[in-house]
């Protein structure tokens, strides 16, 4: 069943009556977010008070605006899967505020049930979660009756959204989760994200543990979705070549901080941070006569528990000089929607080759 | 299929030298390579003298060598009984000597199966492999349980995809490695410990004195993998099995593993079979794809030939689903309709006709054979005339 070719209006219009801010409002703003874990403490140290923390998320700041895909990009470690899980309030953040549409989120104006209403996450791991115990046709209507709507409503909305990501409802609806293969649990697991009709929609990896024939179904869905929903993405992978494919923004961390932002197409062209020039390099090539002859970065990412000093890149970076490991560069924008975190693009840094980079700008 | 490589090769199955190399008799074993029927140099002699031996791997002289690898046939199924599951059915598998091949295939096409089976690691009890497997002179499947462990280690070893589980977790990296060579060879432990840390420095770990005496929880991902191929290469294998080893590696760290494996093949001359999902990392290691559907090689040929020139359609649907650099925004990816097909219940023609745009009703009826396309490009498929021709875009398809 091809969903492109009958754009069915089953719910609502794209001119949301939810949609306060108007269009030029952010869906998201985020300033300042921090996660800081504390770690095991011994007892000397609780005695002096101190005790180590990891520094998951520290000070991100950026906007998703409404109608877009925001892809978020890093590796292991950068803060992209912390940052999902602080922006729908799973963990509680260290600090930092988030603005939905105007609103700050746990206010009386937005209260947190609400906001999850509108912001909804897809996970990676498509079964684990999942209920085992329920049907996917139950999954898929928790949600909504949770919110108040009807039994007999729920499930006459959940087997519309079954069919709509291609599970027919008469063969899947009553089926169980291991009865499903890993590309069917992730459309039950959109399904269910969609049930509460959300505006936002946040997917943290969620198609990175599928096979690439299936990878590439799923993200036809999403694409289809997302028009027929009038939905806006979060786009959390690491996977370089589906963030360019998908998304319309991109958002690169690196050990909990925001290295660089910019549309996807010119980000990908023209990368001005030097991780984000390192980490395109490090995909492997697809041509058999130009194989990767020398690896961009040497060694692994940092541990977050203790990052280094100044700029948090200074360690692997190729431009690195001793500036860097002193002066922490802000996330500044230089030309037209660019931003991007380094001394070399800051004026006056005592980067030496600051000024010249700009000029080139 | 085995031996089309080399048509003009003598046909070379391992000899009664050989087979008696691979008895029970841990000394005959650690004399295996140079009993073999190869009467090339001395392959255990040492890292350096393997080098020299890397420019002509292709060379005419060295393609009439017999295969160091040679699977003829193999079938490996789990759970024989009740619901047989059918993992491998009938693979076909040449490699020789400093020759990397990337078995490439989603998952439950067989890959990984295939590999362990060259080790033999699956369970006896519950798996049933038929066939033949020789690695440099040792008829692997006949084993005794004795010369399989000296075997493992010494004649071929294998790199895991997640190392924190495959390394033991209360011992440092520095005493499994020590373990290994000495479980082959009579050495002391300071000599072992000796080559233990030239293997350190030859993965480039930094500080390789410290990082011997760490356990494995205390070095982070990349690291934990360069100690495992250290310990891999502890006992100068031949072959090197390699499974999924980049896939839990994060980009920038993954390059730098692929870059090591291929100067490592490269400099000891070791023969490589590579399983993997992601096709851009099996081009920068192998120099030959197998492609892998339903446990059967569905095409076979050297990198360039298969990337530039798909000619099996499950080949050429999987080159069309990956989302690539500078696609068009918005256009859709094309994808492979349904899914794999349940390995208990296959069916009768080719696997992959359920869900294969160019299958005809012949498809669903007959198994097909390898159809020779170029030296050394094959693919099982009748219908290989289809994808050459023009190569349609496959429609975008769902479910």
């Amino acid at each position: 069943m091809d969903i492109s070719s009958k754009p069915r209006q089953v719910h609502p219009p794209l001119i949301d009556i939810r949609d306060r801010g108007g269009p030029a409002q952010p869906m998201l703003r985020v300033r300042k977010l921090f996660k800081h874990f504390d770690l095991k403490k011994s007892f000397i140290e609780s005695l002096a008070g101190g005790g180590q923390v990891v520094r998951a998320v520290d000070g991100v700041d950026f906007d998703v605006f409404k109608g877009e895909t925001l892809g978020v990009v890093g590796e292991s470690g950068c803060g992209k899967s912390t940052t999902a899980r602080l922006l729908m309030h799973l963990i509680e953040p260290s600090g930092g505020e988030i603005i939905f549409d105007g609103e700050t989120v746990g206010t009386p104006g937005l209260s947190l049930r609400e906001y999850r209403r509108q912001v909804q996450l897809v996970f990676q791991d498509s079964y684990s979660s999942l209920n085992p115990r329920l049907t996917i046709e139950d999954s898929v209507a928790f949600g909504p009756q949770v919110h108040g709507v009807s039994r007999r409503e729920a499930i006459g909305r959940a087997r519309d959204l079954l069919a709509r990501v291609g599970l027919e409802p008469r063969r899947f609806a009553e089926r169980y989760p291991h009865e499903l293969s890993g590309g069917q649990r992730q459309r039950v697991n959109i399904a269910r994200a969609l049930a509460l009709e959300p505006r936002l929609v946040i997917l943290d990896e969620a198609v990175s543990a599928l096979d690439k024939s299936v990878e590439a179904q799923v993200l036809n869905l999403l694409m289809d979705l997302k028009d027929a929903f009038g939905l806006t993405y979060i786009f959390i992978s690491h996977d370089l070549h589906v963030v360019r494919y998908i998304s319309d923004r991109v958002m690169v961390m690196y050990l909990g901080k925001v290295a660089e932002t910019g549309p996807a197409e010119d980000l990908f062209e023209r990368p001005l941070h030097p991780y984000t020039g390192a980490l395109l390099s490090s995909m492997p090539s697809m041509d058999p006569d130009q194989r990767t002859q020398e690896a961009p970065l040497t060694g692994d990412p940092p541990n977050p528990i203790n990052p280094p000093s100044g700029c948090r890149f200074h360690t692997r970076c190729p431009m690195a000089e001793p500036v860097c490991a002193e002066q922490t560069p802000t996330l500044a924008s230089v030309r037209g929607q660019r931003k991007v975190a380094c001394l070399i693009h800051e004026i006056g840094s005592g980067h030496s080759q600051a000024d010249a980079a700009i000029y080139a700008a | 299929m085995t031996d089309a490589h080399t048509p003009a090769a003598p046909k070379c199955p391992p000899s009664p030298a050989a087979a008696e190399a691979a008895g029970p008799s841990a000394s005959a074993v650690g004399s295996a390579t140079s009993t073999a029927t190869t009467p090339v140099t001395e392959p255990a002699a040492g890292f350096a003298t393997a080098a020299t031996k890397v420019s002509d791997a292709h060379s005419p002289a060295l393609a009439s060598e017999p295969p160091i690898v040679s699977v003829r046939d193999l079938t490996v199924t789990f759970n024989p009984g009740k619901r047989p599951i059918k993992a491998v059915n009938g693979v076909d598998l040449v490699v020789r000597r400093g020759e990397s091949i990337a078995l490439i295939g989603e998952s439950g096409s067989g890959k990984s199966v295939t590999l362990r089976s060259l080790l033999r690691l699956h369970s006896e009890r519950r798996t049933v492999i038929g066939g033949q497997i020789d690695i440099a002179g040792h008829a692997v499947l006949s084993l005794s349980n004795r010369a399989l462990a000296d075997y493992r280690g010494r004649v071929a070893s294998m790199i895991f995809q997640e190392p924190l589980l495959a390394l033991d977790p209360v011992y440092t990296v520095g005493a499994q490695i020590i373990e290994s060579i000495r479980r082959h060879e009579k050495i002391s432990v300071a000599d072992a410990r000796k080559r233990a840390l030239e293997l350190f420095e030859r993965v480039r770990i930094p500080s390789p004195e410290r990082r011997l005496d760490a356990y494995p929880h205390e070095m982070s991902g990349g690291m934990r993998q360069r100690a495992m191929i250290a310990l891999a290469l502890a006992c100068r294998p031949q072959v090197l099995l390699a499974d999924e080893p980049t896939t839990a590696l994060d980009a920038t760290v993954q390059i730098q593993i692929l870059l090591l494996l291929r100067e490592l093949q490269r400099e000891l001359g070791l023969a490589i079979i590579f399983v993997t999902h992601d096709m851009g990392a099996a081009v920068e290691v192998a120099e030959r794809f197998a492609v892998m559907y339903a446990g059967r090689i569905v095409e076979e040929g050297p990198t360039r030939e298969v990337m530039h020139n798909p000619r099996h359609p499950y080949t050429l649907a999987l080159m069309q689903s990956r989302a690539h650099g500078a696609m068009a925004k918005g256009a859709r990816l094309a994808s492979i309709a349904g899914s794999p097909p349940d390995l208990a219940a296959l069916p009768p023609g080719c696997a992959f006709a359920g869900r294969c745009v160019f299958a005809e009703p012949r498809c669903h009826e007959i198994q097909p054979d390898a159809v020779q396309l170029s030296e050394l490009h094959r693919a099982r498929c009748i219908r290989t005339d289809a994808t050459a021709a023009g190569m349609p875009r496959i429609e975008p398809a769902t479910v």
